[in-house]
């Protein structure tokens, strides 16, 4: 009873958050109304500079790729990821996984535009948060974002581009809990986490004023943003909802690989916009996380099998789609700030460890990652966020200044991801047990043996 | 009359087919099974957690054959489904009663 009256609470909040939306639109057209007043009515002479200043009109070819990139990072959510974590669950819960995926990325983007952007790139605030342009208020078709140059893109394009990071963030910190978390309990947690996690660390390192942006962390594409935020908070939320019935003695095997394997190819596809389109232009940066997402990506999916060699098993598809993966991440903080071969060898040092953490440390420490989001993101995250500072170094074909240096770079790393490790930790933490005490966090035992889709959604995934 | 019951590796059921036909058998039923012999299972591993399957996949043959032809059939098989490595299968053979052929009603070695 209790819950539903908090179920209803929060359908009318939302309507209200919907109706506050339209005034705040309404609001922007209003004050954008009055600002063309305002210049028509000064003299020439001012009126000029003014005119000069307003005149930063963005090029329709970063446009164009940054658009297309928003898309590509959209692929690699609903059917990438989805496909990719579904096929590693059991059959019972491949619809319950890719609805959680895909529910959360829904969920992140309308909290994106409400709350997020605010939060992580308004106009006002600090070093650890900023406010402002809550329910996009004050943004226009005309009203543009920077970039890495003087030039600019269309600010609506900018706000959907990060909007796709903060939906699959969300999803990625899934992989560790599914199986066994209740859908309203994933939503519950989603909301919160993207709140109080995602959108400060997102401003802390991407955004100007940021304590880590004003540090000089390097983080291309998010490799501290993204996945040692999602691999740590999956690791503490799979930590606090306990292991799934029967784990590790009832055998688990994915219920398809082949599903997997279609899953990470749209993964790696989809990765160029989250990597090429993090340097905001269609230029050469752009151009040179293309190449390394290809280079270091490759050289990761060979050595994950070539341990596997190693370690006396046989190389294995699975092997090939985690190393891909593993790659794919440790090339994000890298991809913009690495030459080619720099990122061949940081695909390949990822793609050892990840496969020490996953096929070692988990079994040795017993923790239930189901689907080794921390094993895979959270240290594939960590390798690559302090191999960028030194792979950054133009000494190994990096494209750092002649004046860098190795050693300071890699303090500042060290300092950011141990700082995200902190803040993704508590942060979990808190949304989780807030999630555990609206929904009660766990399905029950009955729904857990029969399976999430049956029980959670009531369809299955095979007829 | 007999009944042949044969498992076999799936890869070999159509060289199996073919050599049957050859020698005049007009008929099989054919299905996937799982199960075990000697071979118990094999051990899969993926991302390093192993997991042990103890029911392997294979073909089940099933042919109602004369007692003139039943010997053959059982040579038949055994040579052509043989790979010389464990988990080749089995033949079982067992008297079969009747046969009755539902479209004309014919019964016995004409119904086969």
């Amino acid at each position: 009873m209790i819950r539903k009256l908090l179920w209803g609470a929060g359908a009318i909040a939302t309507s209200m958050v919907a109706a506050t939306a339209a005034w705040a639109a309404e609001t922007a057209e209003a004050v954008t109304d009055a600002a063309v007043t305002a210049v028509t009515a000064v003299p020439a002479e001012v009126a000029a500079p003014v005119a000069e200043a307003a005149a930063a009109v963005p090029n329709p070819g970063n446009n164009a790729w940054m658009m297309t990139s928003t898309i590509l990072v959209l692929l690699m959510i609903l059917p990438g990821l989805a496909l990719f974590y579904g096929g590693l669950t059991r059959s019972k819960n491949m619809l319950s996984t890719m609805t959680q995926i895909g529910a959360t990325a829904a969920l992140a983007m309308l909290v994106w535009v409400m709350w997020g952007y605010g939060l992580a790139f308004g106009p006002e605030g600090n070093q650890f948060i900023s406010w402002g342009k809550f329910f996009l208020a004050g943004v226009t078709p005309d009203s543009t974002a920077a970039t890495f140059t003087d030039e600019v893109i269309s600010e609506y394009i900018f706000i959907c581009f990060q909007m796709t990071f903060a939906a699959i963030t969300a999803a990625l910190v899934l992989g560790s809990v599914v199986e066994r978390m209740k859908f309203s309990a994933v939503m519950v947690f989603v909301a919160i986490w993207l709140t109080i996690v995602y959108f400060p660390i997102a401003h802390m390192v991407w955004e100007a004023r940021g304590v880590f942006f004003v540090m000089g962390a390097l983080d291309f594409a998010g490799g501290t943003v993204v996945h040692i935020n999602a691999g740590v908070s999956a690791l503490v939320a799979a930590l606090i909802l306990g292991k799934r019935r029967g784990y590790p003695t009832e055998p688990m095997p994915p219920h398809s690989l082949t599903l997997t394997m279609v899953g990470t190819g749209l993964l790696w596809v989809g990765w160029f916009g989250f990597n090429a389109g993090s340097a905001l232009e269609a230029n050469g940066s752009a151009a040179l996380a293309m190449i390394n997402t290809f280079v270091a990506t490759a050289s990761a999916g060979l050595f994950w099998m070539l341990t596997e060699r190693v370690m006396g098993h046989k190389g294995s598809a699975l092997g090939f789609c985690s190393g891909i993966v593993a790659g794919l991440v440790a090339v994000t903080p890298a991809a913009g700030n690495s030459g080619p071969f720099g990122a061949i060898v940081l695909g390949a040092v990822a793609s050892v460890v990840c496969y020490f953490a996953v096929a070692k440390l988990k079994p040795a420490l017993g923790y239930d990652d189901s689907l080794d989001a921390f094993g895979i993101h959270g240290i594939g995250g960590i390798i690559g966020a302090i191999g960028t500072g030194i792979v950054f170094s133009p000494a190994l074909g990096g494209p750092g200044g002649d004046d860098f240096v190795i050693g300071a770079q890699l303090v500042t790393q060290v300092k950011t991801v141990l700082a995200t490790i902190v803040i993704s930790s508590v942060g979990t933490a808190i949304a989780i047990y807030i999630a555990k005490a609206v929904t009660g966090l766990r399905v029950s035992e009955q729904t857990e043996i029969e399976g999430l889709d049956i029980g959670e959604h009531g369809e299955r995934a095979y007829n | 009359m007999k009944f042949i019951i044969a498992i076999i590796k799936p890869f070999k059921l159509d060289e199996v087919r073919e050599a049957l036909s050859a020698i005049g058998v007009a008929g099989m039923t054919v299905s996937e099974v799982k199960g075990f012999g000697r071979q118990k299972g094999q051990t899969e591993i993926y991302r390093g957690a192993e997991y042990s399957t103890n029911m392997l996949p294979k073909v089940k043959l099933e042919i109602a054959a004369s007692d003139a032809l039943a010997a053959q059939v059982v040579e038949t098989i055994q040579q052509t489904a043989s790979t010389d490595s464990i988990g080749d299968g089995k033949i079982f053979v067992l008297d079969l009663a009747s046969t009755t052929r539902i479209r004309t009603g014919e019964t016995g070695d004409n119904a086969l």
